[in-house]
């Protein structure tokens, strides 16, 4: 899903560097990279690489937030007391994700007021994999599976970005984002080992919905991807979509055998020549669709988020003014 | 660009993963005071025991060196290698030393 903010950024004209010190700081910086030096906060770097910096951690963030309602949706109609302990532990990871994210955004002089204002006002994209709706309980065991297998892909060649507290928030979440797939997984097979027909028919009808969406977070086809070579360059990127979406088949079509369900895709076949599954045409239009806006959920996900910070303004105000009376009187004292 | 005044101010967060050993930084997150900062802190960088102590500091407190005068501050002690115990080679009868 994170390489899709990369993709979905407009195309900009790279300025053209003002003075021979910046011409010079931006060869050492370019040297930094090429040594696989790692980057900090202070350190200087040129604008273009800042920006996109704060465009993909930023959306990495909304992502992490937006992908808590749809699982958020089924807290309360979880089947058993486990489940739900399981899903609100989850649930709580992906706010604690966003949280770091956020944080390591900050670090590149963007307040969190304002990323919160671009993702309210509809500037800033998430993920469009949210934008999809929880129909049943095994669509949150399918969520598990596929979306945060496919998060899992994408994300763990970023504990290599060469932005340093970006690589280090995603340290963090890759470790606590295994136990989000393998939950998920485990629950579709409880669901189908031990699960009547028509519990296993769900779990088969959940896959059917999710396969073809998670295969679009790897983002467009590396042939029409416009960011994809100055991230590899600049080390924010590590490997291409193409080749993360196929590692993702490669290894979800095994698990699905397993599992006992079949992918929706009838040219999904292993090629013996290529050592890869080949599998069938994605559909780029519903991708641009609801990334455009006009998915199923795009609007409810984000009256939500909306309305969560509004509903939540006399909290925030409340405790900050509760601190300024404490520090005056502290002063006073 | 938003208004950004009434934001919660940022803290930088300090875990000890187990008694014995030193605090370490963790990461930052936004809270009104040290009170909810280090209740917060519990919540975002602790939920799976990682921790059995926290510090919070409020980020505008830590003064930094420049990271400009990192050569100037650090390369001096490249050349010092007889600062280092390895740097002495005793015969092998006392080398445990």
């Amino acid at each position: 899903m994170y390489t899709q903010a990369m993709d979905l950024a407009p195309k900009e004209e790279r300025k053209a560097l003002r003075s021979a010190e910046e011409a010079a700081l931006e060869a050492r910086f370019e040297a930094r990279i090429d040594d696989g030096d790692f980057i900090e906060a202070k350190d200087w770097m040129p604008e273009h690489y800042r920006k996109t910096l704060v465009r993909q951690i930023s959306q990495h963030a909304h992502s992490e937030i937006v992908g808590m309602l749809p699982e958020g949706n089924w807290i309360s109609r979880a089947p058993t007391l486990k489940r739900k302990a399981i899903l609100l532990a989850k649930v709580q990871d992906e706010g604690g994700h966003g949280l770091y994210l956020y944080a390591a955004a900050e670090t590149l002089g963007t307040s969190r007021d304002q990323m919160l204002e671009a993702l309210h006002n509809g500037k800033a994209k998430y993920s469009s994999i949210f934008n999809y709706p929880t129909l049943t309980w095994a669509d949150i065991g399918t969520i598990g599976w596929l979306v945060d297998g496919a998060a899992i892909m994408n994300q763990v060649p970023l504990t290599r970005c060469s932005y340093a507290p970006y690589a280090r928030a995603m340290v963090r979440i890759c470790r606590e984002e295994s136990f989000h797939q393998r939950q998920g997984y485990d629950s579709l097979l409880v669901m189908m080992r031990e699960g009547t027909v028509a519990q296993r028919e769900m779990v088969q009808d959940a896959v059917n919905r999710w396969w073809w969406p998670s295969l679009m977070m790897f983002g467009p086809p590396d042939k029409d991807s416009v960011h994809g070579a100055q991230g590899m360059r600049w080390g924010i990127k590590r490997i291409s979509n193409d080749d993360l979406r196929q590692k993702f088949i490669d290894a979800t079509a095994e698990q699905a055998k397993v599992l006992g369900v079949t992918l929706p895709d009838p040219l999904l076949k292993w090629n013996e020549e290529r050592g890869h599954y080949d599998f069938g045409p994605i559909d780029w239009d519903e991708f641009w669709r609801v990334v455009g806006g006009h998915g199923p959920c795009n609007k409810e996900r984000l009256a939500a988020r909306v309305k969560a910070w509004e509903d939540g303004q006399w909290v925030r105000d409340a405790a900050l003014a509760h601190a300024r009376k404490q520090a005056t009187k502290e002063q006073a004292a | 660009m938003s208004d950004v005044r009434n934001e919660w101010p940022l803290w930088e967060i300090f875990v000890r993963a187990k008694s014995g050993l030193d605090h370490k930084h963790c990461g930052s997150l936004h809270a009104p005071d040290a009170k909810m900062a280090v209740q917060l802190a519990r919540e975002v960088y602790t939920r799976r025991q990682e921790g059995t102590s926290v510090w919070v500091v409020k980020s505008s407190d830590i003064t930094a060196s420049d990271p400009s005068d990192k050569g100037e501050l650090f390369d001096p002690m490249e050349d010092k290698v007889y600062r280092h115990p390895t740097f002495y080679q005793l015969p092998d009868s006392v080398n445990h030393m």
